[in-house]
């Protein structure tokens, strides 16, 4: 029977579980993959007119994201500043850190179908939206009958 | 009627809720505590002093094109919540808040009586 080197870690296990079950529901994995748990968390959806893309990127300033889309991999890229000043400052105290902070790259596979060409990218309430046209030659149409 | 509010309030606990995450720094006149809350526009974001529960509560707002199939999620959730207990040097009544692009701060200053004095040397 297979038996761990190190003492099992309850919440290690969970982290496996939870890994093992979600990939188990990625019902189209990509050799791209989609890694999860980075920063920003993605949301990604579709309608046969656009591919949308959510980054939940709190507290950015707009300028400062660099979103590229190239040979159909969108990348988006930044940096997101500690709010808590430098350590050394002996009258504050961090008590508690959980926000991100520093750079990210985040990258998407898009479908073949996305037209370049189309992109448009919002910031509102912290979340980046990135929307992709797909090309007019893919989109269903109604074929008329003679 | 009492029992009735119980078991509401219970309910809306037990409801699954994304956790914020959260940055908590003090410094001598109190403490200062940034949340994300990505998607919540300021209508929607709730916070509250409860005796010495700080409570967060907010929903997040994304306004979604007609007909979008998902197919890839990490944030499944569209509401937030914590709550954090204060400890009795901070004054509650002067707690002030500001949203900006999803991210929260929130300014809890301390009691005039907790903050730090020098206290003068009497020379006998």
């Amino acid at each position: 029977m297979y038996r761990s080197l190190f003492a099992r870690d309850a919440f290690a296990e969970l982290d496996r579980l939870q890994r093992e079950m979600s990939s188990l529901f990625d019902l189209s994995p990509s050799i791209r993959g989609f890694a999860r748990g980075g920063y920003p968390a993605l949301n990604v959806g579709s309608t046969p007119q656009s591919v949308e893309i959510y980054a939940f990127a709190p507290g950015m300033d707009p300028a400062k994201i660099e979103v590229n889309l190239d040979r159909g991999v969108l990348t988006l890229a930044g940096e997101r500043t500690a709010a808590a000043p430098a350590a050394s400052d002996e009258k504050t105290t961090l008590h508690v850190n959980e926000r991100f902070a520093g750079r990210f790259r985040r990258v998407v596979s898009l479908p073949d179908d996305v037209d370049p060409a189309a992109v448009t990218a919002s910031y509102r309430d912290g979340i980046l939206h990135v929307s992709i046209q797909r090309k007019a030659a893919a989109q269903p149409r109604r074929i008329e009958v003679q | 009627m009492n029992a009735v509010t119980q078991t509401q309030d219970d309910t809306a606990r037990r409801e699954p809720t994304l956790l914020p995450p959260v940055d908590v720094i003090e410094d001598t006149t109190g403490i200062t505590l940034y949340a994300d809350l990505p998607g919540v526009p300021r209508d929607k974001l709730n916070l509250r002093v409860e005796g010495d529960q700080l409570a967060i509560e907010a929903d997040l707002v994304i306004a979604l094109p007609q007909g979008m199939q998902p197919s890839h999620a990490e944030v499944q959730l569209s509401r937030y919540r914590r709550t954090f207990t204060l400890s009795n040097e901070l004054d509650a009544d002067k707690v002030s808040a500001e949203l900006s692009q999803g991210v929260l701060r929130v300014r809890i200053p301390k009691a005039e009586h907790a903050q730090p004095r020098r206290i003068a040397v009497q020379v006998a």
